[in-house]
């Protein structure tokens, strides 16, 4: 199959970016700088992501829509307001997760946005669940950059103005570059920021304003340690079909009101796993020292029984050590359980700790 | 000091005397990334050519460092250790890795040198 490319490529290539394959996409890994800066420069300035390899989901309908959404997703979608965004999860009957996406009801329907490996899957999913009479539009002709950091707000609402009104996790469409423009002020850094969803001819140029503006081109590199230190998922690696949310520790995601009745797909066993606990379940995990415990590196307790694995480990530029995430039996992920990590033929010292490893800076509120 | 001569693995050495001192190359530090961690051989501990002698790990991953030639480590860089950013900083200089006392100097003969190894780089990462 082709490598696609997004309607930023050229300009990564003008940036010097390296580029890796992902997702099927030709994405920039970083760029001249290097991920360690940019890192930086996100965390205490601005940085711009193309994220436009993730799915744009426009599913359109009425009441009945969200009906037909609660019978899917663990979210109270009848009390969602117009514009407000959730972080939710499309699961199997065993509430294995195909694919963990943010939904925003907006007013024509629903926009969701899907990770870049699964999204196709996801519209095939959905597709079969929903009655046709929803049109359904995963949406190739949009772009969707990130723009995240402190410096953001200033920047965005300098090119679009009325950004810096929005509450965090809402959205809203915004007139601009001779379009709507559908912005949100989200983002997976765990810092201040915005995805804004732009037509395909208008990205480059809007990219180029931001980085006029002073923003800077980030790659996945910067990304995923910036995510790592906010604690966040990763999907293939945190999740996958074979995690729960309950296991994924991301019980908050679902919402209270849907746990006395169910009624959603995977209901049954993230109610008994609410109430019974799961068996494994996600926490942070650092390192003592410099070590540096990559995905598949094994756990072990001190009596050398295996007890777990890392799904994700780097070094967190921010934090300037080694951090981790993986799955641990229940008994062992109380914060500060001493565990072992296995690293090329030898047990290091660990630590079971809070997430996330940086603090959040989200602006929760501005009105 | 003799000539730097450089291997297929992207380290590069010198020879004084029959102590060789080794590093990483620059290039490999450019197609690695930012380096946070460093592992390096105990002292004492007898290499042979072409194995493993320590490890890189980039934000985005590890790598191992060969030996290209054998010998015994009689000393280690505890400066790139404690602070591995050292490498990225000065690859060919003051952050190399270890020194070997040689076996068989004649090892060094089949490095390349500057030229080829420029050479060697360029097409390697193409």
């Amino acid at each position: 199959m082709e490598i696609k490319k997004t309607s930023l490529n050229k300009l990564h290539q003008i940036n010097n970016a390296k580029f890796v394959e992902f997702a099927g996409y030709e994405m920039p890994i970083q760029y001249s700088k290097g991920i360690i800066e940019e890192h930086k420069f996100t965390r205490s300035n601005s940085g711009i992501f193309d994220v436009s390899h993730m799915g744009q989901l426009f599913i359109y309908g009425e009441k009945s829509l969200t009906e037909e959404l609660e019978k899917i997703f663990p979210l109270d979608l009848k009390n969602l307001k117009q514009n407000c965004s959730k972080y939710s999860f499309l699961m199997n009957e065993d509430a294995g997760i195909y694919d963990d996406l943010i939904i925003t009801k907006i007013k024509e329907g629903y926009l969701i946005i899907l990770n870049a490996a699964c999204k196709d899957q996801d519209f095939e999913i959905l597709s079969n669940l929903l009655d046709s009479k929803f049109k359904m539009n995963l949406d190739n002709n949009r772009s969707l950059i990130a723009i995240q950091g402190p410096k953001s707000v200033e920047i965005l609402n300098s090119i679009i103005n009325g950004v810096d009104q929005l509450n965090f996790m809402t959205g809203n469409w915004f007139d601009s570059y001779n379009q709507k423009l559908f912005v949100t002020r989200s983002g997976y850094t765990g810092e201040d920021g915005f995805e804004i969803s732009i037509s395909n001819d208008k990205a480059e140029k809007f990219v180029e304003n931001l980085i006029e503006k002073g923003a800077q081109l980030i790659g996945l590199g910067a990304r995923d340690t910036l995510r790592m230190e906010a604690g966040l998922c990763l999907y293939g690696h945190e999740l996958d079909i074979n995690k729960t949310p309950v296991e994924a520790n991301l019980r908050w995601a679902i919402s209270k009101s849907r746990l006395s009745n169910g009624g959603f797909i995977g209901s049954k066993k993230i109610m008994n796993q609410m109430q019974d606990g799961a068996s494994q379940i996600r926490v942070g995990i650092k390192p003592e020292g410099r070590l540096i415990a990559r995905e598949k590196t094994k756990i072990f307790d001190d009596t050398d029984k295996q007890i777990g694995e890392i799904t994700s480990g780097t070094f967190g530029p921010s934090v300037n050590g080694p951090i981790a995430m993986g799955y641990v039996d229940k008994e062992f992920s109380k914060v500060d359980t001493k565990i072992l990590l296995e690293v090329r033929g030898k047990k290091h010292p660990a630590n079971v700790c809070k997430l996330p490893f940086y603090k959040k800076n989200y602006v929760k509120g501005v009105n | 000091m003799s000539e730097v001569k450089f291997s297929k693995e992207h380290e590069w050495i010198t020879l004084e005397g029959d102590v060789a001192t080794i590093g990483i190359t620059k290039h490999a530090t450019e197609m690695l990334g930012d380096i946070v961690f460093a592992e390096l051989p105990e002292k004492g501990l007898n290499v042979e050519k072409d194995g493993t002698a320590g490890v890189v790990e980039s934000t985005k991953a590890a790598s191992d460092v060969y030996t290209p030639v054998s010998g015994e480590v009689v000393d280690t860089n505890q400066a790139i250790v404690d602070d591995p950013s050292k490498i990225n900083e000065d690859p060919e200089g003051s952050a190399w890795f270890f020194k070997l006392k040689m076996k068989d100097q004649s090892e060094m003969d089949s490095l390349m040198n500057k030229e080829e190894y420029d050479k060697f780089a360029k097409e390697s990462a193409s």
